[in-house]
């Protein structure tokens, strides 16, 4: 499969229709594996859409113990297979992005697996289906990035762990690669005015929050 | 006697309850029996979605791809509209209201009482006591049956729609320039413009499948320009904000304006050849200065000089707007000022340049051109006018004296119930207890009716007053066509019979006609019999929707009014040939005086109230408000208020806090952002009862357009000590009245 997802957070509109649409897929039982949050709603109504990056090296597969999570042929990393999956949430913790989500009640890790229930198929993922603004595309490298003024950004950078994925990051900037340092700051961000003393915490991430834990329990 | 007395009783029978998976729950591997190509029941765009049928049931959607607008997109409420057909909240048949108690009846009964009271009350008090309520989220068909129903059926002047609650400024407007009610241009001409400007439109939470065609414009180097009090998503993606004081857009668009004629980049042949009225429309603008406009909007000068040049130098461009200018007192001004600067630079008619209102509901454009308005008869003729009244009596075999005169608008009727002068109620397709202008005084003239019936497929806000509730159908029940807001004429498409007894709201209405003794004009089998009726009605009327069939419209993915012919393919771009539908075929400019909101801020009140969307939730909240997913995203109103506000008030991000203005209170949680205007507060609209924020709107009147001043009301906040908290919230942070009810 050549083709893979290309996320633009400046395009997010925080509609989740992503989130809505990842739960009709068949294998999903309801259960959405994306998530939309908001960056600081006390300062901006900006969003951000999470699907799985699909690591290269996947740090969740490196992580479990008993070897449950498989990445197929096309560098898709799978959700946890249920005969291995010992419910240690290793991979929930250990996953840079944040993005698998262990699921008591059907005692096994879950996420995004790019629908491979549609894509095996020939079909879209639901996300990038629905997707309003094209934050969330899906196809070639060649058919996307050409249309669009952002550049493409795979590698990333936590830390001291160098991460490449096979989804691509939109960004408005040059940068080759994305760094977050080890306190968890996105660099380049910009810093708060002296005395200002937002938390950037809102009662609404909360909400948002509790809505996404309908799949963590 | 219309009283809700039981309330918690009706509320624990009809819900609303949340309900959040498809009909035999969520299943791997179901077999799918039908795919049916339809549209989404929601706002104007009208995406194209396929519903998924098995065993008679609908159990999902699958994207529709190859339907060109939305090209298989879909927002939150489009994905979960399918949890509607088959919710536990559904109504299964006639109820009669005994004792304050809904009770079980037959078709039969039900409409026998409604026809016995309704010849009561006209008997007892005439013709115009009984008063029809329809709206715009009907096909195209009932709108047309609704105002044949009231005017044939029942002889009364009195109809009027919930499009007065949302875009009758903008048609009043575009009337008054253009000499017809349609947005210029597809939405295709988007991404060829190089400038856009969006007026009062948070295109992100209400028409969220739009930003498909302006992230195009984008991505082939456009601009967009933001005019919106508030930072909302469009606005923070946009490339110059222009965030004004509630009620000011005349000021900012007449600055603008301004600034284009200073730099001389009006369009003089343009203006000379294919307009009227520019010297007015001139002189007026010289005084607002960007300066001036800037001391009145609170839009720093330079933005204002900024947007005006952007635009005004820009070789193509358009100029949308939506309910954000037209929900004033002086909408129908806010709409002239901007087809000013649209008429000044002669931006339209070609593609990329262009102007538009972005209607908000599913059928908005449709379910204004066909008769149920206080004014009008179908085709988007007036019900004034002999000619067109002779044509419509002619076509319809009614005797000419028998057609009422026109009405009034909805709020007017609302003030006619609590006159006395309405006693009898009809009302399909609306809530008005939620949307509605100070929902206070709405009650009161609900419980003063003689009789109220309403037909609805969930039990509303407003149902609850009723005597008789009729079952109708979702969309997904019946066939029928809609006009999304670029003109488009599309098909809904039937999936499922409806579920228990309810029934075709066109075979109710048709029924009603046909026992209230007017049977000779009520004799429909089918939508497409109505459909085919209409179709000639509208000929020769501005929407002329006569070569239109269904079969056109599947053939080509929909088709855009006027279509006069059987040969002829629609007309997507409306003044192609700069020729306008004044009968000299010129535009015509308004000056517009700036006069701001009828209530603005002072001691007492010292804050701008203004309404609003959220993406999660659609109009009155009747249909979303039971989808779990779409209420787990979004269970309540709450009180935007900007940092500085909060601090001087004391008020704490989460907190609850009562919000009080001269008509009404209530307690909102405040959410404390930096994306608001200070001096302004924003609610958003979609919920009743306590936490309707149209207990405090002002139900002042554009004098024109009669749309209610939903944007700007002055308002104040009051910190609350927690035992004056209801018990609203109880379980959760924003549980909802049913669920607390429940005891959940």
């Amino acid at each position: 499969m050549k083709e893979t997802m290309f996320i633009d957070p400046q395009r997010c509109i925080g509609c989740r229709a992503c989130v809505s649409a990842c739960r009709e897929c068949d294998t999903h039982k309801g259960y959405s594996m994306i998530f939309v949050d908001y960056i600081d709603r006390s300062e901006t109504t900006a969003t951000m859409p999470t699907v799985c990056m699909h690591c290269t090296e996947p740090t969740c597969a490196l992580v479990c113990p008993a070897d449950a999570i498989k990445q197929n042929e096309d560098g898709i990393v799978m959700s946890a297979l249920k005969p291995r999956c010992l419910d240690c949430r290793n991979c929930v913790n250990a996953c840079p992005f944040g993005v698998p989500k262990y699921n008591t009640a059907m005692h096994l890790q879950m996420k995004c697996d790019m629908c491979f229930d549609r894509t095996s198929e020939g079909l879209m993922p639901m996300c990038a289906s629905v997707c309003p603004t094209g934050a969330i595309a899906f196809g070639t490298y060649e058919q996307i990035v050409p249309l669009r003024r952002t550049k493409p950004v795979n590698a990333h950078v936590f830390g001291n762990q160098h991460v490449e994925t096979k989804v691509y990051l939109m960004l408005p900037t040059d940068a080759d690669e994305v760094t977050v340092d080890g306190c968890g700051v996105f660099e380049g961000r910009v810093a708060l005015e002296p005395g200002h003393t937002a938390t950037g915490e809102s009662w609404i991430d909360t909400q948002v929050e509790n809505s996404d834990k309908s799949n963590e329990f | 006697m219309s009283k809700v007395e039981h309330l918690e009783q009706i509320i624990d029978r009809f819900g609303p309850h949340l309900h959040d998976e498809p009909w035999g729950g969520w299943q791997a591997g179901r077999v799918i029996d039908r795919v049916v190509p339809t549209h989404c029941p929601y706002c104007g765009v009208q995406c194209g979605m396929n519903l998924l049928v098995s065993d008679e049931h609908v159990v999902g959607f699958e994207p529709r791809y190859d339907f060109p607008v939305n090209e298989g997109k879909l927002c939150p409420k489009g994905v979960t509209a399918y949890l509607q057909t088959h919710h536990p909240d559904r109504l299964l048949y006639p109820l009669i209201k005994r004792n304050g108690n809904f009770e079980r009846a037959s078709w039969d009964e039900a409409l026998d009482l409604v026809t016995s009271k309704f010849k009561e009350i006209q008997s007892k008090y005439g013709k115009d006591s009984i008063g029809v309520y329809s709206g715009s989220s009907l096909t195209t068909e009932k709108t047309y049956l609704m105002g044949k129903f009231a005017r044939a059926g029942l002889g009364t002047r009195y109809i009027d729609y919930n499009g007065r609650l949302c875009m009758v400024s903008a048609a009043a407007g575009n009337n008054k320039a253009f000499g017809i009610d349609r947005a210029a241009n597809p939405w295709s001409d988007i991404p060829l413009a190089e400038v856009l400007i969006l007026a009062g439109a948070n295109c992100a939470e209400t028409f969220p499948i739009l930003n498909k065609f302006l992230w195009q414009q984008r991505d082939n180097g456009g601009r967009w320009i933001v005019i919106d009090p508030r930072e909302t998503p469009t606005a923070r993606q946009g490339d110059l904000h222009l965030q004004l004081k509630p009620g000011t857009d005349v000021a900012v668009a007449n600055g603008m304006l301004n600034v284009i004629v200073r730099e001389g980049l009006i369009d003089e042949e343009f203006i000379r050849n294919r307009t009227n009225g520019w010297e007015d429309t001139r002189t007026m603008v010289e005084k607002f200065t960007p300066d001036i406009a800037s001391q009145i909007s609170g839009v720093p000068a330079k933005k204002i000089e900024q947007a005006g040049l952007l635009y005004g130098r820009a070789k193509t461009g358009m100029i949308m707007h939506a309910r954000g200018i037209e929900h004033h007192s002086n909408g129908v001004d806010n709409v002239l000022s901007y087809i000013n600067i649209v008429l000044a630079t002669g931006k339209i008619g070609d593609p990329g340049r262009g102007y538009g209102t972005i209607t908000g509901q599913g059928n908005g454009q449709g379910g204004r051109e066909h008769g149920q308005k206080a004014d009008q008869l179908p085709g988007q003729r007036s019900i004034n006018d002999p000619e067109h009244r002779r044509y419509i009596c002619e076509f319809w075999g009614l005797p000419e004296d028998e057609l009422p005169q026109a009405g009034v608008s909805v709020v007017e009727m609302f003030d006619k119930m609590r006159e006395g002068e309405i006693k009898g109620f009809l009302s399909i397709c609306n809530n008005g207890m939620v949307s509605l202008p100070d929902i206070n005084n709405i009650r009161r003239s609900l419980e003063g009716l003689e009789f109220n019936v309403n037909i609805d497929f969930f039990m509303s806000e407003s149902s609850r007053y009723a005597d008789v509730v009729l079952p109708g159908t979702t969309w997904s029940e019946d066939e029928g066509v809609t006009t999304s807001a670029e003109g488009r004429v599309v098909k809904i498409n039937k999936a499922v019979d409806p579920p228990g007894e309810a029934k075709e709201d066109w075979w109710i209405i048709n029924e009603i006609g046909r026992r209230m003794g007017r049977g000779q004009y009520f004799q429909f089998n089918s939508a497409r019999e109505i459909f085919d009726e209409m179709r000639i009605a509208s000929k020769g009327g501005k929407a002329d929707y006569f070569g239109i069939t269904y079969e056109k419209i599947d053939k080509q993915n929909g088709v855009f009014w006027p279509c006069p012919t059987a040969e002829h393919t629609g007309t997507p771009r409306l003044f192609d040939n700069k020729e306008f539908y004044h009968p000299d075929k010129k535009a015509k400019f308004h000056p517009t005086e700036y006069f701001g909101a009828d209530e603005k801020p002072d001691e007492e009140f010292p804050l701008i109230l203004t309404s609003g969307r959220v993406v999660y939730q659609y109009l009155s909240g009747n249909q979303t408000r039971r989808i779990g997913f779409l209420v787990q995203q979004c269970p309540e109103p709450y009180v935007e208020i900007h940092p500085e506000t909060a601090q001087k008030l004391r008020i704490n991000d989460g907190e609850r806090v009562k919000v009080i203005s001269r008509r009404g209170e209530g307690i909102f949680p405040a959410l404390v952002v930096r994306t608001i205007r200070p001096d302004t507060i924003f609610i958003p609209y979609h919920w009743g009862e306590q936490l309707a924020v149209n207990q405090l709107t002002n139900p002042k009147l554009d004098p024109t357009s009669k749309i209610p001043e939903f944007k700007s009301c002055a308002a104040k906040i009051e910190k609350i000590h927690s035992r004056e908290l209801p018990i609203l919230g109880k379980g959760r942070k924003g549980a909802s009245l049913s669920e607390v009810q429940r005891g959940k």
